[in-house]
C-alpha cells in the first residue's frame, strides 16, 4: 500500500512541475512581448517598459521561472495588471463560490447517477431500464444552460422559491448563499448524472454476468443485496474515474451556467481576464486547476486502492 | 425417498429447447454423477435446480428437493434453500470469489444471512468450514483476499462457501475441470470426504467420464438435452451396451492409430542447454526486492525433427514458461537455445524470422486465440508475414484452402467469421494457420483440454497424421497424461522448474521413477482402473 501511494505521490509531483513549466513556456512562446500584449497597440515605450520590470521579464528566463514557481508554493500568484489587486485575492473571491457549487454539483449527481444506475442494471432491457436510460440519453443532450433557463422559470420566477440569480455572499448567511448555489448546482449536476448514470449502468451489467455474482446468488442472498454487496463495489473504478474528470470540468467550466445565474465564479474570472489580457490572472488561474486536476487524479487514484485490494500490493 | 427429484424437466431459452423431459434423482449420501458434452444441457439441469436460470428461460415438469417444488417457490422460498440447504461449486475457482472481499467475509456471508449469526459468531463458523477444507488459520487467516490464493486454494474457499451450513444437497459443476490432476484429486476427497460426514447429496456434473466414474454411485448420461441413459455406474460403464455411453468411452481412451517411423536422424531440431528463467519477485519495500522466483531452473533437453515430445507437469511446474523461451517469445536469464542449430538467444526480432517461419504454437483455448472480427481467410494466413517473400492475393488464398483441407475444413470456409465454428473446428482452424508456413516445430498448449472427448479424439488424430505426412515436431504442454499417451514418443516431466525424469512415453507413464511423475500418474484419473476399482468393491 505504501508503495503504491508513494508512487502516485511521486507521479503527481512531477506532473505538476512538468505543468507549471509547460503553463510559463507558453508566455515565453507567444510572439512578441507580454507586456506589449497585455497593454495594446496604443502602449507608449514606458509604460512597456514599466510592465515588463513589474512582471519581471528583463531577468533571465530560469531565474523568472524558478521565481514565479517560488511564488507559486507561497500562494503568491503575482498582481493583477487589471485590477491592481493580488491575483491570490481575487482566486479566493471566486473559489468560494465555485468550489462549493463544484462539489454541490458533484455531490448531486452521484446521489442521482448511482442509483438510477443500479435500477437500470437490474432490470436489464425491460421497461424501466429503457425509461431510465431514454431520461439520460435526454440529459446527455440538452445543453446544461436550457436546464437552467427552465429551472429558473420554474422555481424562481414561477414558484419563487429560489433567487434567479446572483450571489448574496457568505457574510450574507450560510442558507442564503446555498439556496442561490442551488439552481446552478442542479443544472450542472442533471448532465453530469445523466453521463455516471450510463457509466454505472454498464460497468454494473458488466459486473453482473461475472461468475461470483452467481457465487453470491448461490449463497441465497436476494439479488437486491448481491447489487449492493457484490456488484456496486466491483463496478466503482470506472465510476470514479469519470467523477474526478467531473470534477475537474465543474470546477472550471461553468462558464455558461455563472453567466446564466450572474455568479462570480472562477470561469467568469477567466473570461474577463482573457477579454482584458490579463496574462498574470489567466496564467495563475490556470495553474491552479490544472493543480486541482491533479490532486482530484491522486485522490481517484487512492481511491482505487480502496475499492480494489489487488491494487494495494503486498501490505 | 429422494432428497432431489427432477421428473420431466424441460427448458426452453427463448423458445430454443435446451433440455427434454430429464429424470433424474439423488438420495441422502449419494453421489449422482451427471455426464455429457458441451452444450448438452449438464450446466442448466443444475440452474434449474438452484432457480438461477437466464432470464429468457421457461421451465416445465417438475423439481421436487425435501418435498418442496421448487419450479413453482417463490424467489424468497428459494434464498432461504439456496446456500443452506442446497450448496453449489463452480468450475471456474479464478472468477468464482469476489475479488474485492476477504475469504473471511465471503464464507461468514451466507451463514449470517441464514442463520442471523452475530459477526463474530459468523466468523468462528467460517475459520472452522477453511480449516475443515484445508486452508488452515496460519496461512489463510480470513483477512486473504482471494488473488492472494492460488486457483486449488480458492476452489478450496468456494467449497467452503458451500458447505459452511452443512447443505442437504450439493451441486458440483465441474469442480475439478481447471485445475491440474493432483489438485483435482485432492478436491475429490475433499468433496468425498464432505458427502460422508454429513450424509449430503452431491450431484457431480463432468465432462470427464473418468472422473464420475471415481466418484459416483449412480450416474446419468445427457445428450443433447436429453437422457440417454442411466442407472448404476458400475454396471453401465462395465457394459456399456448404449451406443452412446460406448462412443463416449471409447472417445475418452482414444489412442490415434500411429505407425512406428524413423526419428532422430540427423542434427536435433530443437537443443535446449542450461536455460534458466528468473522473474523479478514482488518488492518487500520502496527499494529492495524479494529473491527472484526462479521459473525455469537449469533446463536442458533436444529434440529431433519429427519427434513428438510431452513437457508434462503441474500447473505453475514452468512448462509454458520452457515453452515460451523454445518459441523465442520470452528470452532466457542464462542458457542457450538452438533451433535447427541457429543460437535463438540474443538475437532481434529481424534476426530471428527465418525461424520464426519453422516454428508455430496452437493454444489452449479455441475461443480466446482468435480475432472474433476478422475473417477465416485473414486468420489463417496471418504466419505468411513471416514468409521472405510475401504471397500475392491469389496465392494466398490457395495456401489457406490448402490448408483447410490438411485439417479437414473446407476451402469454402476461409470466408467465415470465427463465431461461425464449433470449438472443435477453431481448434482446427487454429492447427491450420499453425502449419500454412510449413514449420519443422509445432508448439501445442494444452490444445485438447478445452474440448469434448469425442472432438478431442478426432483433434488428436489429425495431430498424429499431421505429424506422419509432414514430418512435424510436436512439443505437447499437458497435464492431461492420456493426451501424453496418445500422441507422443517421449515424456518429459517437469517438477518447480527443472527436468526430473524423461524417457520413452510408455516406460514413464508404467513405471515412472521420479516423486513427481508418480504423484502425476496416481492422480490422474483413468476410466479403465475406475471402473476396474468400481466392480471390484461391489463384489
Amino acid at each position: 500500500m505504501t508503495a503504491y501511494l508513494l508512487k502516485r505521490l511521486v507521479i503527481a509531483v512531477v506532473t505538476l512541475v512538468l505543468a507549471s513549466m509547460v503553463v510559463f513556456a507558453v508566455l515565453e512562446i507567444i510572439p512578441g512581448d507580454p507586456a506589449r500584449l497585455m497593454l495594446g497597440l496604443n502602449a507608449s515605450a514606458d509604460q512597456i517598459e514599466l510592465l515588463r520590470n513589474q512582471m519581471g521579464l528583463n531577468a533571465p528566463v530560469m531565474l523568472r521561472y524558478l521565481h514565479w514557481a517560488g511564488g507559486l508554493l507561497s500562494l503568491d500568484f503575482g498582481r493583477s495588471y487589471t485590477y491592481s489587486v493580488p491575483v491570490i485575492d481575487l482566486v479566493r473571491e471566486r473559489l468560494v463560490v465555485s468550489l462549493p457549487l463544484a462539489l454541490m454539483a458533484l455531490a448531486l449527481s452521484t446521489v442521482i447517477a448511482i442509483p438510477v444506475g443500479l435500477f437500470s442494471a437490474s432490470r436489464r432491457g425491460r421497461a424501466g431500464d429503457t425509461i431510465a436510460m431514454g431520461a439520460a440519453q435526454l440529459g446527455v443532450a440538452v445543453p446544461n444552460f436550457w436546464f437552467a433557463l427552465m429551472l429558473i422559470y420554474l422555481f424562481a420566477v414561477w414558484l419563487r422559491l429560489v433567487p434567479g440569480g446572483g450571489f448574496p455572499g457568505w457574510s450574507a448567511g450560510v442558507w442564503p448563499a446555498l439556496k442561490s448555489l442551488l439552481l446552478p448546482a442542479v443544472a450542472l449536476a442533471l448532465p453530469q448524472a445523466a453521463i455516471l448514470a450510463r457509466v454505472t449502468r454498464s460497468a454494473l451489467i458488466e459486473v453482473l454476468n461475472e461468475d461470483y455474482i452467481r457465487t453470491a446468488r448461490a449463497k441465497g442472498l436476494p439479488y437486491r443485496l448481491v447489487l449492493w454487496r457484490h456488484a456496486l463495489r466491483n463496478a466503482m473504478i470506472p465510476v470514479v474515474t469519470i467523477l474526478g474528470l467531473q470534477f475537474a470540468f465543474l470546477l472550471a467550466g461553468t462558464i455558461i451556467i455563472e453567466n446564466v445565474f450572474y455568479l462570480p465564479g472562477l470561469g467568469r474570472l477567466v473570461f474577463q481576464a482573457i477579454n482584458q489580457r490579463d496574462l498574470i490572472v489567466v496564467e495563475s488561474v490556470v495553474m491552479l486547476l490544472v493543480a486541482a486536476v491533479i490532486v482530484v487524479n491522486f485522490v481517484v487514484d487512492l481511491s482505487y486502492a480502496v475499492v480494489d485490494p489487488r491494487l494495494r500490493g503486498r501490505q | 425417498m429422494s432428497l432431489l427429484e427432477i421428473d420431466k424437466l424441460s427448458l426452453t431459452i427463448g423458445g430454443t429447447p435446451i433440455l427434454r423431459d430429464i429424470e433424474l434423482s439423488v438420495a441422502p449420501g449419494e453421489v449422482m454423477g451427471l455426464v455429457g458434452e458441451s452444450g448438452s444441457g449438464k450446466s442448466m439441469t443444475a440452474l434449474a435446480v438452484m432457480q438461477l436460470l437466464p432470464w429468457a428461460a421457461h421451465a416445465s415438469g417438475r423439481v421436487t428437493f425435501d418435498g418442496i417444488d421448487i419450479l413453482a417457490a417463490s424467489e424468497d422460498q428459494m434464498c432461504a434453500l439456496r446456500g443452506d440447504d442446497i450448496g453449489m461449486v463452480f468450475q471456474e475457482p479464478m472468477t468464482a470469489l469476489n475479488p474485492v472481499k476477504t475469504i473471511g467475509e465471503q464464507v461468514a456471508e451466507g451463514i449470517r444471512w441464514h442463520t442471523r449469526a452475530s459477526r463474530g459468531d459468523a466468523e468462528e463458523r467460517a475459520r472452522k468450514m477453511l480449516d475443515r477444507v484445508g486452508l488452515p488459520a496460519a496461512q489463510f487467516p480470513l483477512s486473504r483476499y482471494p488473488h492472494e490464493l492460488s486457483g486449488g486454494q480458492r476452489q478450496r474457499v468456494v467449497i467452503a462457501i458451500a458447505c459452511a451450513l452443512k447443505p442437504k444437497l450439493l451441486i458440483a459443476d465441474e469442480p475439478t475441470t481447471a485445475l491440474d490432476v493432483v489438485l483435482q484429486a485432492q478436491i475429490l476427497d475433499l468433496l468425498r470426504d464432505l458427502v460422508a460426514e454429513n450424509r449430503m447429496g452431491l450431484l457431480l456434473i463432468s465432462h470427464d467420464l473418468a472422473v464420475v466414474t471415481e466418484m459416483a454411485d449412480r450416474i446419468t448420461i445427457l445428450r443433447h438435452g436429453e437422457v440417454m441413459e442411466a442407472g448404476d455406474t458400475a454396471r453401465i460403464l462395465s457394459g456399456q451396451l448404449h451406443p452412446y455411453t460406448r462412443q463416449l468411452a471409447q472417445a475418452s481412451m482414444h489412442v490415434p492409430a500411429r505407425a512406428r517411423h524413423s526419428v532422430g536422424q540427423g542434427k536435433p531440431l530443437v537443443e535446449v542447454e542450461s536455460v534458466t528463467r528468473d522473474y523479478p519477485a514482488r518488492r518487500i519495500s520502496l527499494l529492495k526486492r524479494g529473491a527472484p522466483i526462479r521459473a525455469v531452473d537449469d533446463v536442458s533437453f533436444s529434440m529431433a525433427p519429427g519427434q513428438s515430445v510431452a513437457l508434462v507437469g503441474r500447473s505453475g511446474c514452468g512448462k509454458s514458461t520452457l515453452a515460451r523461451m523454445v518459441l523465442a517469445l520470452d528470452r532466457p536469464t542464462s542458457g542457450t537455445i538452438r533451433f535447427r542449430g541457429d543460437t535463438l538467444t540474443g538475437k532481434s526480432e529481424a534476426e530471428l524470422r527465418p525461424a520464426r517461419r519453422d516454428m508455430q504454437v496452437v493454444f489452449q483455448d479455441p475461443y480466446g486465440s482468435f480475432d472474433p472480427r476478422q475473417k477465416v481467410e485473414r486468420l489463417v494466413a496471418e504466419p505468411l508475414h513471416v514468409l521472405e517473400k510475401k504471397p500475392a492475393p491469389a496465392a494466398r488464398r490457395e495456401m489457406v484452402a490448402h490448408a483447410l483441407h490438411e485439417v479437414g475444413l473446407s476451402p469454402g470456409d476461409m470466408d467465415k467469421y470465427p463465431h461461425e465454428f464449433s470449438g472443435g473446428q477453431r481448434q482446427r482452424l487454429s492447427i491450420a494457420r499453425a502449419i500454412i508456413t510449413r514449420p519443422k516445430l509445432v508448439v501445442a498448449d494444452e490444445p485438447v483440454s478445452a474440448l469434448d472427448v469425442s472432438i478431442r479424439a478426432q483433434i488428436l488424430d489429425l495431430f498424429a497424421e499431421l505429424n506422419q505426412k509432414l514430418g512435424i515436431a510436436y512439443l505437447f504442454i499437458t497435464h492431461d497424461l492420456t493426451v501424453a499417451r496418445a500422441i507422443t514418443d517421449e515424456v518429459m516431466v517437469m517438477h518447480d522448474g527443472k527436468i526430473v525424469e524423461r524417457g520413452r512415453t510408455s516406460e514413464v507413464l508404467d513405471h515412472p521413477q521420479s516423486e513427481a511423475a508418480k504423484a502425476l500418474i496416481t492422480a490422474a484419473p483413468d476410466l479403465h482402473r475406475a471402473i476396474a476399482k468400481r466392480l471390484h468393491e461391489q463384489g
